[in-house]
């Protein structure tokens, strides 16, 4: 399973010009501000919009390339669109087997209730689609579009039509399509706390043309690309719970960079879970500080320094290979002479958990 | 007195006139409704336009042309001859087709209208959920556009039983085939029997007005002309 999507197009002032291998497995999130032709590259996929002199390979299958184009009811995706757009004709049983009834190598009907289940949904199967709140409504659209037994699931801004209530709400439930999927998820949107909690690979889109391509890791920290200047820049780290602190209520985790410390949250030991590092909270030091209320001090290596505006700098740090960010003054860069390669301390003020 | 026999068997052949009408309108309506309402066609306003024409066009002028065509010298008339048929001027055929073209935009425009309010985008989901176009008309766009259907139909089938023109050019006045309730009134005027007159004029007048009441009553509005 790989695709590789090759567009161009240029309609009046919009402009799209992509040549991209997308991973087999995980989220890929497009990424970028609207009108950077995100969705535009989405309805290509799915070939919703035909874009002409295209060409995109799925899995070894040719689904468009020259005069040839599959027709998106013939080709083996679930689709989620912004709006949940469910039939307001049918209630929610009759949305989810819409789909499933003309998939005969699709989904069986265990996963059906596996997908239900997923997304908490079990209770609403009788229900009329208009009684459903927004977030329910979004929820019942991603199991629809699942139901299929899709190849490939392409979400469209699931959440921008939502409000933040409603956000916060079927976030979970989209972390939890994130760890159970054995498909690959292609995931449009502009927000970058969204990307930074479900996404493994990121593209990030500009004007119509793709600027990175990596995995989040190092989309977020790369100082060529605006991300890490932004004012709530933040490295995203990968790390493994290794127990409790009962006495001070804290929890104990670990990374490729060291081990880290943060208020107590409810997980169990072994699980894996996603952290957010803001380059604000990150102070540098040449040497380990004695004395310090920072419990979470890495010992790492400066691996590039830039100005983001007339008084800050960000440093990206590599702490056991993991991309670190560091929001220091150009005072500080000078007056500690950091320059790359040099090792350092970082220390963290604070950690938030993401997944 | 009621209604005469005669008046009676007129207003039956207008109402199964009617409902085969409509019957026909919606069939052949739907399909166009959906392309004008679909199409990316820039020049679809000169389809929208001739479908429009019956709504200003006295329906003489409509019937005339449709005498022209359907009678034994009109092409289509000498084409039915030719197949061992009979021209459809003067029979009850084609008098349906006259109220088909007749009641056209009664139909199509609310029907259009239904079909762009339901947009692309369910279309679209039903495309990714695997489902072919036309399965995508009639599973989704149909069900959909229902409350246009209602409205089409009343519609088409309420205006059908006030034809009187294009009935009058290409209909005749053959009693138990092509005499109308409109044309019977006339007669009855014509003729000066006031009281036949008011009995069938007062059935199509109640009846219109319950029609009309069904379709104000289940949406509140429709539109014929657009703006």
């Amino acid at each position: 399973m790989s695709i590789r999507a090759r567009f161009q197009v240029a309609r009046g002032a919009f402009r799209l010009d992509v040549d991209l291998q997308l991973p087999a497995a995980g989220v890929t999130a497009l990424f970028g501000p609207s009108g950077c032709g995100k969705t535009t590259l989405l309805r290509a996929i799915a070939g919703l919009d035909r874009i002409a002199g295209g060409f995109l390979e799925v899995d070894g299958e040719a689904w468009q390339e020259g005069e040839r184009f599959r027709p998106p009811h013939r080709r083996p995706l679930g689709y989620v669109f912004q709006e949940a757009s469910l039939f307001e004709h049918l209630d929610v049983r009759g949305n989810l087997e819409y789909g499933r009834k003309r998939s005969p190598d699709g989904a069986s009907t265990a996963s059906l209730a596996e997908t239900v289940d997923l997304l908490g949904i079990a209770q609403l199967l009788e229900r009329d689609p208009r009684t459903l709140s927004g977030g329910e409504r979004q929820r019942v659209a991603i199991a629809r579009a699942l139901a299929v037994g899709p190849q490939v699931l392409l979400m469209d801004e699931p959440l921008a039509a939502l409000e933040l209530e409603r956000r916060r709400e079927i976030l979970p439930y989209l972390e939890a399509l994130h760890r159970n999927l054995r498909i690959p998820v292609i995931y449009v949107s502009h927000v970058p706390d969204e990307v930074a909690r479900l996404a493994d690979h990121v593209v990030l889109l500009e004007a119509g043309a793709v600027r990175a391509s990596g995995s989040v890791q190092e989309v977020f920290s790369r100082l060529d690309l605006p991300l890490a200047h932004d004012h709530d820049a933040a490295a995203i780290v990968e790390a493994q719970v290794s127990g409790h602190d009962a006495e001070f209520h804290l929890t104990l985790l670990e990374f490729a960079g060291g081990r880290l410390t943060m208020a107590r949250e409810d997980l169990s030991p072994g699980s894996r879970v996603r952290l957010r590092i803001a380059a604000r909270d990150v102070s540098l030091a040449v040497e380990r500080a004695s004395g310090t209320s920072i419990l979470n001090i890495l010992p790492a290596t400066v691996d590039a320094i830039e100005a983001t505006d007339a008084a800050q700098a960000t440093v990206r740090l590599l702490a056991g290979g993991v991309p670190l960010l560091a929001r220091v003054t150009r005072k500080s860069v000078a007056r500690l002479g950091l320059e790359p390669g040099q090792a350092v301390f970082a220390q963290a003020k604070s950690i938030a958990l993401l997944s | 007195m009621m209604l005469s026999e005669a008046d009676l068997l007129a207003l039956a052949i207008t109402l199964k006139l009617a409902l085969i009408s409509t019957a026909v309108l919606l069939v052949l309506g739907a399909p166009l409704a959906w392309w004008l309402a679909t199409t990316t066609w820039r020049r679809k306003y000169l389809l929208e336009a001739l479908v429009a024409l019956p709504l200003v066009l006295p329906p003489t002028v409509l019937g005339f042309y449709l005498l022209l065509t359907l009678g034994p010298d009109g092409p289509v008339g000498s084409m039915m001859e030719a197949l061992g048929g009979q021209p459809l001027a003067f029979t009850f055929t084609g008098l349906v087709v006259g109220s088909v073209i007749y009641s056209l935009p009664f139909v199509v425009q609310p029907l259009q209208d239904a079909f762009a309010a339901v947009g692309r985008r369910p279309l679209e989901v039903a495309a990714t959920l695997r489902a072919a176009p036309l399965d995508r008309f009639l599973t989704v766009a149909l069900p959909l556009a229902r409350p246009g259907f209602l409205t089409a139909a009343v519609l088409g089938f309420a205006h059908t039983l006030g034809e009187f023109g294009v009935v009058l050019m290409i209909g005749g006045n053959i009693p138990g085939e092509t005499r109308v309730a409109s044309i019977a009134i006339y007669d009855h005027v014509e003729t000066l029997q006031y009281a036949h007159a008011h009995w069938l004029a007062g059935s199509l007048l109640i009846l219109s007005f319950l029609l009309l009441v069904v379709v104000y009553a289940t949406h509140g509005r429709f539109r014929v002309v657009r703006t």
